[in-house]
């Protein structure tokens, strides 16, 4: 069963990030939320990560992209940008959500 | 009471919005302020997103306090080190700061910068200088 995994932690602060690559199987989805949203952006460990998951889709939502300042020109290549309607179809779409807190 | 000044550096450590930290950090400082100590602040680690410029919380219904460090310069706090290196990790360089200024009333007020960038190894000699440090 494909999984949405979601993280809403700073990569750099805690380990949720990484402990959700070191889990989630191709065919699944990553969904960066909160402080999590830090792990989609360029020139950082978390975007190297990013762009080496074979087969994992990656979303990141928008509202808080833009309240931390960040814009989509900083995203890694390949996430995606969802609002709140675009999380809660994500979450009606896998077979169920697992969150790294 | 002892007419000591002495100096006050806060540590800001984590990012803006995903936690109180950032915001109660603001709060402390202005309070200290008030007293007529010598303040700096240091951003360093996640501390650095505080200070990112194009900040907008509108779609998270939540207070955008980031204008509040453009105001710190009004409350005699002048300084503000930023680490080089947790903005380099952070793919982040000082133009994607917020342009913090201050104006120097000792020469007409002149607007000076308030960001000093520093690397690791100057900000641990920052705090080495201090008498007081507050974590955040």
């Amino acid at each position: 069963m494909s999984e949405l995994h979601t993280v809403n932690k700073s990569p750099f602060e805690k380990s949720s990030f990484d402990s959700c690559m070191a889990h989630v199987l191709e065919g699944s989805a990553v969904l960066l939320y909160e402080d999590g949203v830090y792990a989609a952006t360029k020139g950082t460990a978390a975007a190297a990560k990013v762009a080496a998951a074979g087969g994992v889709k990656f979303y990141v939502l928008g509202p808080d992209l833009k309240a931390r300042g960040l814009s989509e020109e900083r995203l890694t290549d390949g996430v995606e940008v969802v609002d709140y309607a675009g999380f809660v179809d994500l979450a009606a779409e896998y077979g169920k959500v697992v969150s790294w807190v | 009471m002892s007419e000591e000044i002495k100096k006050f550096l806060y540590l800001n450590r984590r990012a803006p919005y995903g936690s109180i930290y950032a915001w109660e950090a603001l709060e402390v400082v202005l309070i200290g302020a008030a007293f007529d100590q010598d303040v700096s602040l240091a951003f360093l680690d996640d501390g650095v997103y505080q200070i990112v410029k194009g900040q907008d919380t509108a779609g998270i219904d939540m207070k955008n306090f980031s204008p509040t460090y453009s105001a710190l310069g009004d409350y005699e706090v002048t300084k503000l080190y930023v680490e080089k290196e947790s903005l380099e990790e952070r793919g982040l360089t000082v133009d994607d700061l917020m342009d913090l200024k201050w104006e120097d009333e000792d020469e007409d007020w002149a607007e000076k910068d308030s960001i000093i960038l520093v690397s690791r190894e100057e900000l641990a000699k920052v705090i080495e200088g201090q008498d007081v440090v507050f974590s955040f």
